[in-house]
C-alpha cells in the first residue's frame, strides 16, 4: 500500500500533479491555504500506487511518497 | 513502508517565490538532488544569476554567490580556478542571463573548458522583469517587447545554445532536456547527473539546457505551459545530447 | 637590493609578493606588461592567471575568486576600467577585498594611449551605480607604487574593500631602480570565515551577495560601508608635504604630476619664490586635514592645483580649503604631460 504526505501550506495549487497522476486520484482542495492557494488533496488514497509522478512534476516539493 | 520520494536536504526550507507551476522549482530540486546523491553537498559552490532565479541563494543549502546579470560563468570561473578541482561548482542561469547579456561569458567559459556545470533554464522569455522577448523566444511567440509576435526581420532569430556550444573544443558534455513532463524531468535528472559526474572527472565544461515553463508571462495555465514546452518549443529546441566526451 | 624594472612589471611582481595568487586581465595599452608578466609569474607561484574575454568578465572573475577567499587582482586602463564599473559596484556591495590597477590614459572615448588623470572622479567618487568608495592610491614613482600594492591586499582584507591603484601611462612605462619587498607569508593572512570555500552547509553556509530587496536591510549595508570608510579616513590617509612649512604658494598635484611638481618647487625656490608641494598619496580617503592646516596659515597665499585633466581633484581641494584661500587650476589633456617649466611659469604669473 502506498501513500503520499502533502504540505498544504507550501502548495501553490498549480495542479501539475493532478495531470501527472496515472490513477487520477488527485484534485485541488476546496479550502485555500494561508497563501490563498487551493492546495492538492488526494480523494482516493487507497488507489495510490506510489509511482511518485506527482512528486517528480511538483515544482515545490509539496509531496512525500511512501510505498 | 519505505520512502520513495522525499525533499532533499540540499534545498533549504525557504518557500520559493516562483509562480505556481513554474518549472524553475523542478530544476532547483534536480540540481540539489544530484549534488546530494553524488556526495558533494558539503563541497560545492553555486552561482545564482540575475533573473527569476536571482534568489536561488536562498534555496540551495550550500555556499552561494550572487553574480551580476550574465556574469555567472565568469564568477564561476574565478571560484573554480582558486578553489581547485575537488570542489564542485555550478552556475544556474536563465536565457536572458546566458544567451543575451552573458553570451560572451558562456562561450568563453566553454571554450576555455572551465570545469564547472551550467544549469541553463530556457523558458524563452524574461520572466522576472515581466515578460519581455528573450534571445530564445520563438518566432511568432508574443512577448511584451514583440507584442505582435517575434518577427525575425525586427527581432532576429532564436539562439540554439546547445548546438552552438557543442562546436567548442573545451566542452565535455552538452545536453538539452525538456521539463514539460514527468518523463522529461526524469531524463533531465539523468543528464544533470552525467554533467556533474563529468565535472568530477575533470573532463571540462558541462551544460544542461532545460526547456522550462513560464505560465505567468506566457499567459497560460501551468498545464498549457507544459504542453507548450512539449509541442512548440521542442520543434525549435530538440532535446538530445549535442556533445559528450566519454 | 635594487633592480631596474618597468613600472608595470614591478607592480605585478610586488602584487605577487603581497600575496596575490589570482590575476584576471585583458590587453589594453598602456598596461599590457601587467597581464604579460602575470601570465609567466603566476604559474611559478602556483597562482591563477586568466586572460579573459573582456574587462567585464575579468572583474567578475575577481568577484568569484575574492568571494572564494583568494587574494585576487585585475588591471586595465581607462576604457577597460569603465567596463568594470558595474562589477566594482557589486564587489563593494558584497564587501569583497581585491586590488584593481588602472594605468590611466587620456580620454574621453578611445582617447589616446598617453598618460592622463581624467579618471579621478570615476575612481574616488564611485564610477558605478550606488553609494560606495574604493581605497584609492595615486603613486608618483615606481617604488611608491610597489610599496603601496605590496600592502594593498592586507588593506583590502582588513576593510573588505577593493583597493584601486590609480597610476598612469607614464608610471607604467618608465623604468626605475626599485627595491621589491620579500614574499609575504600566507600564514599571516587573515582567515576569511565569510568566503565561499564550498564547505558551508545549512546554517554554516556563506553567501556572497549584494541584493537586498528590503530597504532597511540595504540601508543597513550602505551605512555599514560608510562607517568603514570613516575608519579608513582616520587610519589610511597618506599625503606628502614637500617644503610647505614656510611656503606661500601651495602647489598640489598627485601621481606623475605630483613628482613633476616637486622639480618645479625646487626651481621656484632657487628663484626665491616660497613654493611648496602638498601631494595626496591616498586619493580616497582624501587628505582633507592637510589642506585645512595649510589653509589656516596667514602666510599661505594660494593653492595651485595641477592635473592632466580639465580639473577633477581641484574640486576636492576647494572643498577642503573651504574658501579660506583661492585655489587656482592648470590642466593639460590629450596626453600632453605638464612640464616643470609649465608649473614654474604658471606660478610666477600669479606672483607679482
Amino acid at each position: 500500500m502506498a501513500s503520499i504526505k502533502i504540505s498544504e501550506e507550501v502548495c501553490k495549487g498549480c495542479a501539475l500533479c493532478v495531470t501527472a497522476c496515472p490513477k487520477n486520484i488527485l484534485r485541488l482542495s476546496a479550502k485555500s491555504n494561508k497563501n490563498g492557494y487551493f492546495p492538492l488533496e488526494i480523494f482516493k488514497p487507497e488507489e495510490c500506487i506510489g509511482c511518485a509522478n506527482c512528486a517528480v512534476i511538483c515544482p515545490d516539493c509539496v509531496i512525500e511518497v511512501e510505498r | 513502508m519505505a520512502t520513495v520520494f522525499k525533499k532533499t536536504s540540499m534545498l533549504t526550507d525557504a518557500p520559493s517565490h516562483y509562480c505556481p507551476g513554474c518549472t524553475h522549482g523542478v530544476a532547483h530540486r534536480l540540481t540539489a538532488e544530484v549534488i546530494e546523491e553524488l556526495g558533494y553537498k558539503e563541497n560545492v559552490v553555486g552561482v545564482a544569476p540575475v533573473g527569476c532565479a536571482v534568489f536561488a541563494y536562498n534555496y540551495f543549502n550550500c555556499d552561494m554567490q550572487q553574480a551580476a546579470h550574465g556574469r555567472a560563468p565568469a564568477v564561476a570561473t574565478g571560484i573554480k580556478r582558486v578553489l581547485g578541482e575537488d570542489t564542485l561548482v555550478f552556475a544556474y542561469q536563465g536565457d536572458g542571463d546566458l544567451a543575451s547579456i552573458g553570451l560572451a561569458e558562456i562561450v568563453h567559459s566553454a571554450a576555455r573548458g572551465e570545469n564547472f556545470t551550467v544549469i541553463f533554464i530556457n523558458n524563452a522569455i524574461y520572466g522576472m522583469t515581466g515578460g519581455q522577448m528573450a534571445p530564445t523566444t520563438l518566432l511568432g511567440q508574443k512577448a511584451t517587447t514583440c507584442q505582435a509576435g517575434r518577427d525575425p526581420k525586427v527581432n532576429g532569430n532564436p539562439i540554439k545554445i546547445c548546438e552552438m556550444l557543442s562546436t567548442l573544443d573545451g566542452v565535455a558534455y552538452v545536453e538539452r532536456v525538456a521539463l514539460g513532463s514527468v518523463g522529461g524531468i526524469r531524463k533531465a535528472k539523468r543528464a544533470l547527473t552525467k554533467a556533474f559526474k563529468y565535472q568530477i572527472e575533470k573532463k571540462g565544461f558541462t551544460l544542461v539546457e532545460m526547456l522550462s515553463t513560464c505560465p505567468t508571462n506566457w499567459r497560460m495555465t501551468p498545464k498549457q505551459a507544459m504542453d507548450y514546452v512539449n509541442e512548440e518549443m521542442q520543434k525549435i529546441y530538440p532535446p538530445g545530447v549535442f556533445k559528450e566526451v566519454k | 637590493m635594487k633592480v631596474l624594472m618597468k613600472g608595470n612589471e614591478a607592480i605585478a611582481e610586488a602584487a605577487i609578493r603581497g600575496g596575490c595568487r589570482a590575476f584576471f586581465g585583458y590587453p589594453i595599452t598602456p598596461q599590457n606588461e601587467i597581464p604579460e608578466y602575470m601570465s609567466c609569474r603566476m604559474p611559478q607561484v602556483g597562482g591563477v592567471f586568466i586572460q579573459s574575454e573582456s574587462e567585464v568578465a575579468a572583474i567578475n572573475m575577481v568577484y568569484g575568486a575574492a568571494g572564494a577567499g583568494a587574494r585576487a587582482m585585475t588591471s586595465s586602463s581607462s576604457p577597460g576600467i569603465s567596463l568594470k564599473q558595474e562589477g566594482i559596484s557589486y564587489i563593494c556591495g558584497a564587501e569583497l577585498p581585491c586590488v584593481i590597477v588602472n594605468m590611466v590614459r587620456c580620454g574621453p572615448g578611445l582617447g589616446g594611449i598617453q598618460p592622463g588623470q581624467g579618471d579621478y572622479f570615476q575612481a574616488v567618487k564611485g564610477g558605478g551605480h550606488g553609494d560606495y568608495r574604493m581605497l584609492t592610491y595615486g603613486p608618483s614613482t615606481v617604488q611608491e607604487a610597489v610599496d603601496i600594492i605590496y600592502d594593498a591586499f592586507d588593506k583590502a582584507d582588513e576593510y573588505r574593500v577593493p583597493v584601486m591603484i590609480l597610476g598612469d601611462g607614464m608610471l607604467g612605462q618608465i623604468m626605475e631602480a626599485v627595491e621589491i619587498p620579500p614574499m609575504k607569508d600566507p600564514a599571516t593572512f587573515p582567515k576569511k570565515e565569510w568566503a565561499t570555500t564550498g564547505k558551508g552547509y545549512g546554517d554554516t553556509r556563506r553567501i556572497i551577495n549584494s541584493l537586498y530587496i528590503k530597504p532597511d536591510e540595504l540601508e543597513e549595508v550602505t551605512n555599514r560601508l560608510f562607517d568603514k570608510y570613516k575608519i579608513m579616513a582616520e587610519r589610511e590617509v597618506m599625503a606628502e608635504n614637500y617644503m610647505t612649512d614656510d611656503a606661500e604658494i601651495i602647489i598640489t598635484a598627485y601621481g606623475t604630476v605630483g613628482r613633476i611638481a616637486k622639480s618645479a618647487v625646487n626651481i621656484l625656490r632657487e628663484e626665491g619664490i616660497k613654493a611648496g608641494l602638498l601631494r595626496p598619496i591616498t586619493l580616497y580617503p582624501f587628505p582633507e586635514k592637510e589642506y585645512k592646516k595649510l589653509a589656516q596659515r596667514k602666510d599661505v597665499k594660494m593653492f595651485y592645483c595641477f592635473e592632466l585633466s580639465m580639473g577633477q581633484m581641484v574640486e576636492d581641494v576647494r572643498l577642503s580649503v573651504d574658501g579660506k584661500k583661492p585655489t587656482l587650476f592648470y590642466g593639460r589633456t590629450g596626453g600632453n604631460v605638464i612640464s616643470p617649466e609649465d608649473i614654474v611659469k604658471a606660478v610666477k604669473s600669479e606672483v607679482k
